[in-house]
């Protein structure tokens, strides 16, 4: 023995320590993954040897390559030899190789349990902290449930050091394991009062955590923490404290009122920057959710904006941004406070730093009024100019768009500034948005009639200097305005003072290297000028000049013939047709103008997004039934309905085209570096910078011209925007000097209102009138449009389906695969399970201490069931055992109540009063109960229901709801069942077989109650039936009978499954490992929703669902012994199939047998 | 049958755990090395790495003078550059950033007295002793201990057990030595 371990010393001296595999790997820089795999075979050998230093040795080092992103799970077992060593050495490193690579996944990870609990009650204090951390990452609920006692227990250890972690890991416990927390929280309250200031810090952590996430559960609280706060000096609970009010005032505004005035003497009073910051985020907040029915607390917002603004002043950066990004949470509500800081904001556009900027523009969007919009403007537009990198500029280009368009155009008073903005933006150099652009000025020119004339001779400006925007490849992102521009001016052509020069300067040879989609809105529109044209010319009686023009169109127009963009050739083609017939005429001396013009005749509106959605349907129209039978499946692909110019998405398709290759190509590219980057063996190449516009092959070597385009591009005759703002200015200042000269004369008139749909303003705003009298026409609505509040809610959101709050961990939506009695109330969601509101307390290993607990529960239930029927008669008025009585009561609610064992329960006659929880899918799921009848005379009903036990691999409980239904008083109530080989029912020590068990409490008249009995089998794989007798005495005025009544026990298969959760990888795995048997079955006539199925095979069979694709979902379960069930349920139009495999087939097809009878009731 | 594996198994997004204050801390070297990371919510490894591989590449790409916040997915990251390591963290929407920074810039006092000015090559070689260190200052995600003392106290009298335990096994190579 000693020459082993002699042996064992010398060998680890040959062995690599970690600083020698360290040192190694820098080493071989050249070879890295090969020096590894070296490493890894050694290590494996090392992990094959008896000594744990050996051991623990080879663990670390994993640990190191596990960090250097190398898959280590396969060594979990060794992690756990080296953490159930005695030495201290040994055993921190192998809690920390488990706190790093351990998760939930982690199959080892149950044989833990045993070690932890050791660890935990250790002598040593270092031996119970390293545990206490390492379960603190890697905490599963098994474990959380297995040892939240245990880590109860060490909230009160001696030290300060272990309570202090028992407390803060207490947090894990409660999310993994919700039960822990209502008998946990007496303790974890007192300990807000530990003499160790760590502790007491470590609890308000805890509470403040749970109480963000779920405050109204905390508002009692509210005192202590108030005591708290004012007392502490500790900022980093001050932090926890202040920041557990902000969540705690918008259920309670009185708190709100009392913490302004303890926050702003704290917002005086520190000098920590954390502390502050918290505080006046904190104050916003309460601010915000007071500002309804308060006074107003300008003092307190001044202090915060002042604040604010000094953050915002601060040299550091940091504070800088939080400055900023604070002062937009006020600008919600108080935008008057903020925007006299707009100066500031402004000066934070020039900063260096990106992110800030993007902050200071995020406030100027809210800070917009009609009096400073040109102003801001302005200003961005010269950062515009400055801005480097093409992000940041498209950013503030988007955001000008943004800020201008706001509110249907509400703080735009004169539209020739912002056409002159619009066309100046097209300036910009290589910008993504040359459509956001393009549809702003489509929009601008539909809408506001007094514009047209102007915005036409603008778009003619930008048609006739389209080489300066379309000559630049790198600059092909604008020409989307060209579309806008060749648009406007054909539909509007009538306002064109020169048409001529912009049918020429439409049909110059440069349009045909504009992409498609725009040639062809060229091609359409110089009809439509040339028809304008024509008109004008025939009555002026210019017929030369009519034929000279329709002469020049079909001269020009083959170019378009040839494209090779179809859109473009077929316009093109027909149009050509078109004008060579019209030339005949010409010829003939026929005037055609008149109706040339009448093929472009009549108005275009914009149409409301919603319109047609908004049509109501004519009585006696079914859209759901089929006009004829549909064809094949692979034909029915759907077309695309088109809009006549509101067609945004089209064009996005067309335009991305090229875009969304190079998408794919970056997607792929970026896959595949995923792939080597985990690829551990991959030498990764020098990075090349990206060359971005190679996408058109075989041009780079063309040399392009670079223009200069630092030299402000001015087109002749083109306005700047500029001179707007001083125009604006001097025509508002006539505007007030004229209104104070009408006020004199004529006080009452009326001024007369400008058109506008959003029309709030302030006072001082209104005083603004915009330069033309502006007409916004409104987006078209169908007549007698359905009036609807869904406009807001899109059905195929997805995040609606994913609407529950994960946050909330105490949350009773949240279920935990342990063995418990379910309830009547909740029925399951197949992702979001009820939880259990009783447990069954502390899960004791061992059958004393379980007939112990039993003994206590009676107790305790005896005491309850004295106490209900004194309530009974005190006419149900306490509020806090109300719900004994009635479980309707909400759920939440429940939590007050401490430790609640049972509860009774009404008979699931009444399933419809339900809470509905956890719900996923839109539909809401019928009320379902797993609770089946047993037997039912006169005078009792029974219903209960089989739940698989975890701890031990040949228990099932069941639990029996014995309703009395009597007027008479029903006590001595005694189960008995016939065990058969298989299946026997546990009986207290020392009972024979055929002794019956008491129910450990008598039932009032109208009371029901539950009572749990438990059942030992050997197989599970078949369902089995129990005969019984329920025996007791009806006890009333005229004296008492005995009476009995007979019942059967089904235990079905499904009774023997626990719902456990799987990740859909070790779901993968287990299909994959093939030791599973397979069989499947098929069930026609369902009519029930696919989500509503799913959730009945996950209550009633007790599955979960692994993953669940359109009509198609995995699920899995286990069952007691450790079977694992695997089921892929497939949804057909009148069928559902299921496949199942599982360790055991005849086990599977019991299963499968009982879901077919359950489906098919469906 | 055949069960489509490839569907079943895709990456089902990123969803936030609840979790501490904080999600996780990173530790990387201005060439992108992973030099410690510690998780405070349950993923996959597939994630964690997804995850430090983007973030990693996001902080390098910022300016030396930007400040030290960024958003990013539904978190808020804090990153503090420290000589030629970058301490990152990410904590919550509702979270302090300040409060963050000050945590990191904790820790680095404490690795800083415990290794005596701490540097890169500090933390490679006893990586373990790292994250020992972090583990007495933070659990869970919470700040387990705010006195740099307490810290240090705990993590001395834990080595000093170590040592304990390692000294028979020295005597026991002497023998087989000598």
């Amino acid at each position: 023995m000693a020459l082993k371990m002699v042996k064992g010393s010398i060998d680890r001296m040959f062995d690599k320590n970690l600083q020698d595999l360290v040192r190694g790997i820098r080493n071989h820089k050249e070879d890295e993954a090969k020096y590894i795999s070296q490493c890894i075979d050694e290590i494996k050998q090392e992990l094959k040897q008896d000594n744990i230093a050996v051991k623990a040795n080879a663990v670390c080092k994993l640990t190191y390559l596990q960090m250097l992103g190398y898959d280590i799970s396969w060594a979990a077992f060794n992690i756990i030899e080296v953490m159930s060593a005695s030495k201290f050495t040994f055993k921190r490193i192998g809690y920390l190789a488990a706190s790093q690579c351990f998760h939930e996944g982690t199959d080892v990870i149950m044989l833990t349990t045993n070690q932890i609990r050791k660890d935990l009650s250790s002598p040593n204090q270092y031996d119970t902290g390293v545990a206490l951390t390492g379960l603190s990452c890697f905490v599963t609920p098994d474990l959380a449930r297995d040892l939240a006692n245990d880590i109860m227990t060490l909230m009160s250890h001696t030290k300060p050091y272990i309570r202090k972690k028992a407390v803060l890991i207490m947090y894990k416990v409660f999310l993994k394991y919700p039960e822990s927390l209502r008998p946990a929280f007496p303790r974890l309250k007192e300990k807000l009062e530990d003499p160790d200031p760590g502790v007491q810090s470590a609890a308000v952590n805890v509470i403040c955590e749970l109480a963000r996430r779920n405050p109204k559960n905390y508002l009692s609280l509210a005192p202590l923490f108030f005591k708290l706060m004012t007392s502490s000096t500790n900022n980093w609970v001050l932090i926890k404290i202040i920041k557990l009010f902000g969540a705690l005032t918008p259920l309670e505004p009185r708190l709100g009122k009392k913490l302004i005035e303890p926050l702003t003497n704290l917002i005086h009073s520190t000098s920590a920057m954390s502390l502050l910051y918290e505080c006046v985020n904190t104050v916003i907040a309460v601010l915000i959710s007071l500002s309804s029915g308060m006074p107003n607390h300008s003092a307190s917002i001044q202090l915060c904006v002042q604040k604010l603004r000094i953050l915002i002043e601060d040299s550091d950066q940091n504070l800088k941004y939080l400055g900023l990004l604070a002062m937009s949470k006020i600008l919600k509500t108080h935008p008057k406070s903020v925007q006299s800081h707009k100066d500031l904001i402004l000066q934070c556009l020039d900063d260096k730093d990106e992110s800030i900027r993007l902050r200071a523009l995020d406030l100027l969007y809210g800070m917009v009024s009609k009096k400073n919009l040109m102003e801001i403007v302005k200003k961005l537009m010269i950062h515009v100019d400055k801005a480097e990198g093409t992000t940041y500029r498209d950013e503030l280009l988007t955001k000008i768009i943004d800020i201008c368009s706001q509110s249907n155009y509400q703080y735009i008073t004169n539209f020739e500034w912002y056409i002159s903005i619009l066309v100046e933006l097209t300036r910009l150099e290589g910008t993504r948005h040359g459509h956001l652009i393009a549809a702003q000025m489509l929009d601008v020119a539909i809408r506001v009639k007094a514009i047209r004339k102007f915005a036409v001779s603008q778009m003619a400006m930008l048609l006739d200097n389209a080489h300066l925007i379309a000559s630049n490849t790198q600059r092909n992102g604008i020409c989307e305005v060209l579309y806008a521009a060749a648009w406007i001016c054909g539909e509007f052509s009538e306002h064109l003072e020169e048409a001529n020069q912009t049918l020429e300067a439409m049909l110059r040879p440069k349009v045909t290297t504009l992409p498609g989609h725009i040639q062809a809105v060229y091609v359409q529109n110089m009809v439509k000028l040339y028809a304008s044209i024509l008109q004008q010319k025939e009555q002026a009686g210019e017929k030369e000049a009519a034929q000279e023009i329709t002469q020049l169109m079909i001269e020009r127009l083959p170019q378009f013939v040839q494209s090779a963009d179809l859109e473009v050739q077929e316009r093109a083609s027909c149009i050509l047709q078109l004008i060579k017939y019209i030339q005949k005429l010409q010829i003939k001396e026929v005037p055609v103008a008149e109706e040339v013009i009448a093929l472009f005749a009549g108005e275009l509106n914009p149409v409301a997004p919603k319109a047609q959605k908004k049509v109501p349907v004519p009585e006696g129209l079914d859209l759901d039934a089929w006009i004829n039978e549909p064809p094949s499946d692979s034909e029915s692909e759907e077309e695309k309905p088109k809009t006549i110019f509101h067609d945004e998405e089209q064009r996005h398709s067309r335009h991305r085209q090229p875009e969304i290759d190079e998408e794919e190509l970056a997607r792929r590219r970026e896959a595949r570096k995923q792939e080597q980057a985990n690829n551990p063996f991959y030498i990764k190449s020098s990075p090349s910078p990206q060359k971005r516009y190679q996408d058109t092959p075989g041009v780079e070597h063309i040399p392009v011209v670079q223009i200069d385009l630092s030299v402000p591009l001015k087109v002749p005759g083109m306005p700047m925007s500029d001179q707007y703002v001083k125009l604006e200015e001097e025509r508002r200042h006539k505007q007030k000097l004229e209104k104070d000269k009408k006020k004199k004369k004529q006080k009452k008139e009326k001024r007369g209102k400008h058109h506008r749909h959003n029309s709030l303003h302030t006072e001082s705003e209104e005083d603004i009138a915009p330069a033309h009298h502006v007409d916004i026409i409104t987006e078209e609505m169908p007549e007698n449009a359905l009036p609807s509040d869904e406009d807001d809610k899109d059905p195929n959101d997805p995040y609606k389906a994913l609407d529950i709050d994960l946050d909330k961990p105490l949350a009773d939506s949240e279920k935990l695969p342990v063995q418990r009695h379910r309830n009547v109330e909740t029925p399951k969601s197949p992702d979001a399970e009820a939880p259990l509101e009783e447990k069954k307390s502390k899960k004791p290993k061992k059958k004393e201490k379980k007939h112990k607990e039993k003994e206590r529960d009676k107790g305790k239930k005896k005491e309850k069931e004295k106490k209900m029927v004194e309530e009974e008669e005190e006419k149900k008025k306490s509020s806090k055992h109300k719900k004994k009585k009635h479980k309707k009561e909400k759920e939440e609610k429940s939590k007050d109540k401490k430790k609640s064992k049972k509860k009774s329960r009404q008979s699931e006659e009444e399933p419809a009063g339900s809470v509905q929880n956890g719900t996923l899918d839109d539909e809401p799921l019928p009320p379902m109960s797993s609770y089946r009848l047993l037997a039912e005379n006169p005078y009792i009903k029974m219903t209960y229901d089989i739940q698989g036990n975890l701890q031990h691999d040949s228990q099932v409980t069941v639990s029996v709801i014995f309703e009395n239904k009597s007027t008479s008083f029903l006590k001595s109530m005694e189960l008995n069942v016939l065990d058969s080989l298989n299946t026997k029912m546990l009986r207290p020590e020392g009972s024979s077989v055929h002794d019956g068990i008491p129910v450990p409490f008598q039932l009032p008249p109208g009371i029901s109650n539950e009572a749990q009995f438990v059942f030992t089998l050997q197989s599970i794989v078949m369902a089995q039936k129990l005969k019984g007798t329920l025996s007791f005495i009806v006890k009333n005025d005229e004296g008492s009978t005995h009476e009995k009544v007979d019942f059967k026990l089904h235990f079905s298969c499904a009774s023997y499954l626990i719902t456990t959760p799987c990740y859909s990888d070790a779901f993968a795995k287990l299909l994959e490992s093939g030791d599973l048997h397979m069989s499947s079955i098929k069930v026609d006539g369902i009519s029930i929703s696919f989500q509503h199925l799913l959730a009945k095979i996950c209550f009633h069979h007790h599955f979960s669902v692994v993953e669940r694709v359109d009509s198609c979902a995995s699920m899995y379960s286990r069952s007691i012994q450790g079977h694992h069930v695997c089921l892929l349920v497939k949804k057909g139009e009148n069928s559902v199939s299921i496949d199942g495999k599982c360790s055991d087939s005849t086990l599977l097809s019991n299963l499968l047998d009982e879901m077919k009878e359950t489906l098919s009731k469906c | 049958m055949t069960f489509a594996l490839s569907r079943w198994c895709r990456v089902l997004p990123l969803l936030l755990f609840p979790g501490g204050t904080m999600q996780f801390m990173l530790l990387f070297s201005r060439q992108g090395k992973l030099r410690l990371q510690k998780w405070y919510v349950p993923l996959s490894d597939k994630e964690k790495k997804k995850i430090t591989r983007e973030l990693v590449q996001t902080v390098l790409a910022r300016k030396p003078k930007m400040c030290s916040f960024l958003e990013w997915r539904d978190l808020k990251i804090v990153y503090k550059r420290y000589a030629s390591l970058y301490f990152c963290c990410a904590i919550e929407d509702q979270d302090n950033e300040l409060i963050t920074l000050e945590i990191i810039h904790r820790y680095v006092e404490l690795l800083d007295k415990y290794f005596g000015s701490v540097c890169e090559l500090d933390i490679i070689f006893n990586f373990e002793k790292a994250y020992f260190i972090l583990d007495e200052f933070l659990l869970g995600g919470e700040v387990q201990e705010t006195s740099k003392k307490n810290v240090l106290k705990a993590i001395e009298q834990a080595d000093l057990l170590q040592e304990e335990a390692e000294t028979p096994r020295s005597v026991l190579e002497e023998i087989g030595l000598t």
